[in-house]
């Protein structure tokens, strides 16, 4: 809200203002720049803001999307409908087409994903297209890693995060410069809370895929969590797929993605769900979970 | 935290800048904690990690220092920031490490925060490192300080202590330019005066540092008066039914815009009217800092990006020679006949850096004329030349058109912030 005889913005009508200006600040500052576009909220949030930033002009840039394979159906629904909506354009870079091609091989296993096999298939795209700046959704409040991470973030040229070796980032000063090679991390919602995103999902009527709202579905239950049944799923002998009433937090794979049971079907519900929950977000992600320092780790290989 | 989409006093951000043992992470761990900002999974990792390290109890600083080399360190070494909101406001830490050698990260965390928190340990008052923290929270510009004295349980919560403390700081804050300082005795393990008022400490007749924190007004720090609009980006959508459209982008530094006030473009010195004022595809009537928007102007006058929109009667000045206050950030060096490159706003500019002043000795507050090496965690008053002119206030009374960093063209390393005036 903008309070026009106090001169005061509340903290979202803040958060999108400076999220408006570091992806002006990308345009205005790199060659070859895009949006990496998962499907997921944070991504279409980003997507959302960066209409609202060059409005009425179309967004000078593509969005790339990285296809697992591995993806939920509504979720390359909706992102062709956005992108349609858009008048965007859109590169899909094929985790398929990676594994075919023999640069990585196929995990295998009850637990086998594509989600680390995606970095290679990311960062391929990016050199192939010689993309010199990816603006991502993520955010500092997901993980510990991530709380120190920049707004404009610097990657050597193999795509590494040097985690001590950050520029310093200070004001809204923000330091694009770069060699050929490297290339920038872009992360304009930074400073939101995953409550922030819901927020103002809500205040904008942002449409989101169907998964995020509570609705009936086949699941399996697998080490303290709820994962989608689905044919990328390898079942052990003793999972028996149950229909449930679930909900995802977040957009993953199929075969990592945890789902909630929940009945919040409207954004209304979720917002209340989220404000009193107890686990975070990413707490239903199976690749986190692969040791205290997975995300650091995955970070600097390249991953989002 | 609260369903309201509005907290109604707004965002804060503030820093926190601490020694190595004055118990920062706890502080900082029982307002995420208190604040319910901690999640069951995030301390359940951090039990299990502790309890893999041999620790008896969850070791909550885990929490704050995220990346591995500092947990195998165990130091901070880097700013992170952390989230937690109240129904009355959201709140941003920079939390910054209190190394003499990190006086860099102190910097980078106070460039975008509106207050600091400065702690001190109640056995040991004043230390150098207090002194660091308030000067550079004052040279960035910050307009509040609360000074926390903390550990006032292994005091016996002694009254005496806490007002010898406070003259101590008073006698050396004299000194700089901070206009609200505030006091506050705490013990952040035992969660005194943290976020409810304290039974032990019945003769502080303030309030916790939460509520404090709650009901600081900020707001009137940010500069009304002065209008400065620096174009960020131009916006031509050449679609059919757009075909003439020409709109610059940007966010409004200071003053408030109003549609159909009469500015003047700098450097070009045209004048216009600004004919709208877009928000996405909202109309406004009236912006101010903090939004970004577009305006669009009643005629063609050809503005791009790094150029700026001001009041006929209240101009910045155009300028390449600038007096500074530089905090050095790069590992190596200044090397005075290197080439850098300024980044004011949205202008990249060559400059060089004509003349070393004198070198600040941040503990004492003295100026060192003697040595004129700069060096990483240095601060220094120099004169900057630059290759063509920037539009400049001071630092003092615009944080946003008073600030540059100087970026090294051979490594596109940030290797300084600095402050105009």
């Amino acid at each position: 809200m903008i309070n026009n005889d106090t001169y005061n913005l509340d903290h979202l009508a803040e958060l999108e203002a400076e999220s408006i200006y570091v992806i002006r600040e990308v345009a205005a500052q790199f060659d070859r720049p895009v949006i990496l576009f998962s499907g997921g909220k944070d991504s279409i949030v980003v997507t959302h803001i960066a209409a609202k930033a060059f409005a009425p002009a179309k967004i000078p840039m593509p969005l790339v999307h990285i296809d697992t394979g591995h993806n939920f159906p509504e979720t390359l629904e909706f992102r062709d409908g956005l992108v349609n909506r858009l008048g965007a354009n859109l590169i899909v870079g094929s985790v398929q087409k990676t594994i075919d091609d023999g640069k990585v091989r196929e995990e295998t296993g009850h637990n086998a994903s594509r989600n680390k096999l995606q970095t290679t298939t990311l960062i391929d795209t990016i050199d192939e297209n010689k993309f010199d700046a990816c603006i991502g959704g993520a955010r500092r409040d997901e993980e510990k890693a991530r709380a120190k991470e920049r707004f404009f973030s610097h990657r050597d040229d193999f795509s590494q995060w040097d985690p001590k070796n950050q520029r310093p980032e200070l004001w809204n000063l923000f330091n694009g410069m770069h060699a050929p090679e490297e290339h920038f991390r872009v992360f304009p919602l930074n400073n939101w809370t995953e409550l922030d995103v819901w927020n103002y999902i809500l205040r904008e009527n942002i449409q989101l895929p169907s998964l995020y709202y509570a609705h009936k579905r086949e699941c399996v239950r697998r080490d303290g969590q709820i994962l989608a049944n689905s044919t990328y799923l390898n079942l052990r002998e003793e999972e028996t797929p149950e229909m449930m009433k679930v909900r995802f937090r977040t957009l993953g794979d199929l075969t990592i993605t945890g789902a909630f049971e929940s009945d919040a079907d409207t954004i209304e519900s979720i917002i209340d769900e989220v404000a009193t929950t107890r686990i975070t977000e990413r707490g239903g992600r199976m690749d986190d979970k692969r040791g205290y320092s997975a995300m650091e780790d995955r970070k600097k290989e390249g991953y989002f | 935290m609260g369903t309201s989409s509005t907290h109604h006093n707004g965002l804060l951000r503030f820093t926190t800048a601490g020694s190595v043992d004055d118990g920062k992470s706890t502080l900082i761990g029982r307002l995420l904690y208190d604040s319910k900002s901690i999640f069951e999974d995030q301390l359940e990792a951090v039990e299990e990690a502790s309890k893999h390290k041999g620790l008896e109890v969850a070791d909550l600083s885990l929490l704050t220092d995220g990346l591995r080399a500092e947990r195998e360190q165990g130091i901070t070494i880097d700013v992170a920031y952390r989230y937690f909101a109240t129904p009355k406001r959201k709140f941003i830490i920079a939390d910054t490490p209190g190394h003499i050698q990190y006086t860099r990260n102190m910097v980078t965390g106070a460039s975008t925060a509106d207050l600091a928190i400065i702690l001190i340990d109640a056995r040991n008052g004043l230390v150098e490192q207090t002194h660091r923290h308030s000067f550079i929270a004052s040279l960035l510009g910050l307009n509040h300080l609360v000074v926390c004295v903390n550990k006032m349980d292994l005091v016996d919560y002694n009254e005496a202590t806490f007002h010898e403390i406070v003259s101590q700081f008073k006698s050396f804050s004299s000194r700089l330019d901070i206009k609200d300082i505030t006091f506050i005795p705490i013990s952040a393990l035992k969660g005194d005066n943290v976020v409810e008022s304290s039974k032990n400490l019945p003769w502080f007749g303030g309030s916790s540092l939460l509520h404090h924190l709650e009901n600081v007004h900020v707001g009137a720090d940010r500069n009304m008066q002065d209008c400065r609009f620096p174009v960020q980006y131009v916006i031509r959508p050449q679609t059919n039914e757009n075909r003439d459209f020409r709109g610059y982008a940007g966010r409004i530094a200071s003053g408030v815009f109003k549609k159909g006030d009469a500015v003047v473009a700098l450097p070009s010195g045209r004048e216009t009217v600004i004919e709208s004022i877009l928000l996405g595809e909202e109309e406004m009537e009236i912006a101010f800092p903090p939004l970004s928007v577009v305006m669009t102007l009643q005629d063609d006058i050809d503005l791009s990006r790094g150029e700026m929109l001001v009041r006929k009667n209240n101009q910045p000045k155009m300028t390449t020679e600038l007096d500074a206050k530089i905090c050095w950030l790069d590992s190596r060096s200044l090397n005075p006949s290197s080439r850098l490159i300024v980044r004011h706003l949205s202008q990249e500019v060559q400059a060089k850096i004509s003349e070393v002043l004198y070198r600040i000795n941040i503990n004492t507050l003295h100026r060192d004329e003697e040595c004129r090496e700069i060096g990483m965690n240095d601060i220094a008053r120099v004169k900057i030349k630059t290759a063509s002119p920037i539009l400049a206030d001071p630092y003092r009374t615009n944080r946003t058109t008073g600030a540059f960093i100087l970026v090294d063209p051979s490594t596109h390393a940030t290797v300084a912030a600095g402050v105009i005036g």
